[in-house]
């Protein structure tokens, strides 16, 4: 397994770096200037970055210096328990290659921004810090070689995420969409260690190029537990890129700071259960089943949530709605099949949603905090650059010709297409979805740059963000240059990112992935394809069509169609009550559960109920035998002379009746 | 009737005497001087039967525990008395009824 190289990468320093970064702004940063902690936790991102694309040039195809995959086993044995052998081991091929390069470099550009976002908070060093803790969890999570490694990734980027939902954990609704997020990703966490303990009853290994040999050696091998295995990380996956059932975590998310929305719970974190199909696709490959799942799962997602982003008023919400709609997508390309095309779109993804979430930002962060649409509106000259850097990452989500979220959609969709009578139908479901996300999508770029200011003149009191309120409560401004500076290169990106093309992109992949097909408007493509983007292309322009229509040209159109049909608005709006379903079917009687079984009758009846009993005999044969301790001198030598007298007696009739003679003596003289 | 015709089972018995007398006297006295007095008595009834047991079998480590005893005794006399010395300096009295702060 182990190729040999003459070059070294240093793949350890790609995590170590973020995590001295932590380490530093962690525990120093209180004390430091913000200059120092500012310099940190760019450096350190920076410098990961940069070893990334070091990796990166030297195992280029043609550079030829180093082989893929690049196994690295950087601290030893972790370790060994009869079959179980793990090890500290890292690696490096295609696919890992792709994901750090997002992680860093986005996470790279969401870290200058945040400097400008987060210069007014209180916790500048803490939030720094967490962000980097971030990035260590995750470049760990994308660079472990077994299951169990991935793991500790996986859990960490789950702790960063509370940590950074939480950071203003002072407001309440903060705190408890932290809680929310983590409680609700132990549920997925539940099923990738189901997951874990089945593959290695099954494989003894938890390595993923041990499994990847031991499959290759039973090729008759279908389903069955590998169903069982599949299944369950996929409700690992579902979890962690928040999708149908547990996907409630997400929206709840947008309390944290905005530019963590763009980095954990739209670029990187969220897509992590999308890599865990691609990384273990050797195990879906080997049943349908499972990734029928998968792909149902991700078009039901991917559907619904566009539905609730259509009548959304938070910015964020709708951005987090259509995250979830994206990573649907993802689950589709992945349920047919086509990691690939999965990865290509979480790629383009990472680009314009990070850019739509910052740029959302920039609009926030001009309004002094303000996240309501229907109180923007008109900010098109006001805010220039954020304008047309969302723009750009508007156009491509809609998935229009030639922006990057085109190219990528449309791998997804042609892939969808070619996979049968069922595949037709999840290409439908997610061309309906291409729809409605053009809609929701132009709708949100109306609503805040568009038509007259609907600003509030009296500052709103609630708003999400407190710091940003508090500390510049001046008028309408745009952003500074450090915020301006990541929007405009994820604007180039959103832009030329889907250029690469899906043929490269997917031969690229290919060594890892396995080959693709080639979608039609590329080389090698033919009409039946290009038929198929024309339809996409025409169908995001019918979208943005509506919302021109509704929110530019008639904006009392809306308001009819809301008043003719309250019933599905209100269901809309309330997100399909999903809330409260889950709150009512398993909180509710888990709260009940907890409070009268384990609480009442466990708690009080038996942990309290013992202990209660056990003092309660030794309080009372307290109370009785202090009475011999009545400080008289008499009544203690009364008890010493029966005492004596008892022990006598005893000894005299022992010794009679066990040796049956008197103790001898002289009783006469002689 | 010399020394030797005296039986050592009349040691004994007197030695049995003086230790109840002794108990019976720490039992119903109340003034702690008579108390200790009782204590003495019932060590010197002890050290009485020691040296008969030591006569009657010849053995001399009887005789040896006597003189333990004797000292172990002097010095709790001096202990004791300076502790009933220090209690009537206190409290005025030596009645053992009243003397009872020792107690839960």
């Amino acid at each position: 397994m182990e190729t040999m190289n003459a070059y070294h990468l240093y793949l350890w320093l790609i995590p170590a770096l973020p995590f001295a970064g932590f380490v530093i702004n962690g525990f120093l940063g209180r004390k430091l200037p913000k200059l120092i902690v500012s310099s940190v936790a760019l450096g350190a991102p920076l410098a990961s970055f940069a070893v990334v694309v070091r990796a990166a040039l030297m195992v280029w195809p043609g550079s030829g210096s180093v082989a893929l995959p690049y196994v690295e086993n950087f601290a030893g044995t972790w370790m060994l328990a009869g079959l179980l052998h793990v090890d500290f081991t890292f690696a490096l091929d295609q696919l890992t290659l792709i994901m750090l390069l997002v992680i860093t470099g986005v996470g790279f550009l969401i870290h200058i921004y945040s400097v400008g976002y987060m210069t007014h908070e209180d916790g500048y060093w803490r939030y720094f810090s967490y962000l980097n803790l971030f990035l260590f969890f995750m470049t760990v999570l994308v660079l472990a070689e077994n299951y169990l490694l991935m793991f500790v990734g996986w859990e960490g980027v789950g702790l960063a995420s509370y940590l950074l939902i939480g950071f203003y954990f002072d407001k309440t609704s903060a705190a408890n969409a932290g809680r929310k997020a983590f409680v609700v990703n132990r549920i997925g966490d539940f099923g990738f260690l189901l997951g874990m303990f089945l593959i290695l009853a099954q494989f003894g290994s938890l390595s993923f190029s041990q499994m990847g040999s031991s499959l290759a050696n039973v090729p008759g091998m279908h389903g069955g537990i590998l169903t069982a295995i599949c299944i369950c990380l996929v409700l690992g996956a579902t979890g962690k890129s928040a999708q149908i059932p547990l996907y409630i975590w997400l929206p709840d998310a947008m309390e944290g700071p905005t530019p963590v929305s763009a980095l954990i719970h739209a670029a990187t974190m969220v897509t992590a259960g999308v890599y865990l199909i691609a990384r273990t696709h050797f195990l879906f490959d080997r049943s349908p089943m499972a990734l029928a799942i998968v792909a149902i799962i991700g078009a039901a997602t991917a559907f619904f949530a566009a539905t609730v982003a259509l009548v959304q008023t938070d910015i964020k919400r709708v951005l987090a709605y259509s995250t979830i709609s994206q990573l649907g997508y993802m689950f589709l390309g992945c349920g047919v099949a086509a990691y690939s095309a999965a990865i290509f779109h979480l790629m383009t993804h990472a680009f314009f949603k990070a850019l739509l979430f910052l740029a959302a930002g920039s609009v926030i962060h001009g309004l002094s905090g303000q996240q309501d649409m229907r109180k923007m509106g008109g900010l098109r000259k006001k805010l220039p650059v954020t304008f047309w850097t969302m723009t750009a990452g508007v156009i491509a989500i809609a998935g229009i010709f030639p922006f990057a979220g085109f190219f990528s959609k449309d791998a997804i969709l042609y892939e969808a297409f070619q996979h049968g009578t069922p595949g037709k139908v999840l290409w439908f479901v997610g061309l309906v979805t291409a729809l409605l996300t053009s809609f929701y999508m132009f709708r949100l770029w109306y609503m805040t740059f568009f038509g007259e200011s609907r600003a509030d003149t009296h500052p709103d009191t609630h708003l999400a963000e407190p710091g940003l309120n508090a500390k510049h409560a001046h008028g309408v401004h745009e952003s500074s240059w450090v915020m301006l500076a990541p929007l405009a290169i994820l604007a180039v990106l959103s832009l030329l990112g889907g250029w690469v093309g899906m043929d490269r992109f997917g031969g690229f992949l290919a060594p890892v992935l396995g080959p693709v097909t080639v979608p039609a408007h590329e080389p090698g493509g033919n009409t039946l394809d290009l038929g198929l983007s024309v339809v996409a292309v025409a169908t995001a322009a019918l979208g943005w069509f509506l919302a021109d229509l509704f929110y530019r040209r008639k904006p009392d159109r809306p308001m009819a169609i809301q008043a003719s049909m309250p019933g599905v608005y209100t269901l809309l709006e309330n997100k399909y009550a999903v809330d409260e379903i889950y709150g009512m079917t398993i909180v509710q009687p888990l709260i009940l559960f907890s409070r009268y079984v384990l609480g009442g009758f466990g708690e009080v009846g038996i942990i309290r109920g013992a202990t209660w009993v056990l003092g309660g005999a030794t309080t009372l044969s307290g109370e009785f035998v202090r009475r011999w301790q009545s400080g008289n001198l008499r009544s203690y030598a009364g008890w010493l002379a029966a005492g004596a007298a008892v022990l006598l007696i005893f000894a005299a009739s022992y010794a009679l009746g066990v040796s049956g003679t008197m103790i001898h003596l002289n009783w006469g003289g002689h | 009737m010399s020394f030797e015709t005296i039986p050592g089972s009349w040691y004994l018995i007197l030695s049995a005497a003086l230790f109840c007398l002794g108990v019976v006297g720490f039992l119903i006295k109340r003034t702690l001087i008579t108390v200790f007095m009782s204590i003495e008595l019932m060590l010197n009834a002890v050290n009485l039967s020691f040296v008969t047991f030591a006569h009657e079998w010849h053995a001399v480590k009887g005789q040896i525990f006597v003189f333990f005893v004797m000292v172990v005794a002097a010095a709790e006399a001096a202990v004791g008395l300076a502790i009933i010395i220090a209690v009537y300096r206190s409290r005025s009295t030596l009645n053992v009824d009243q003397i009872d702060l020792m107690k839960l």
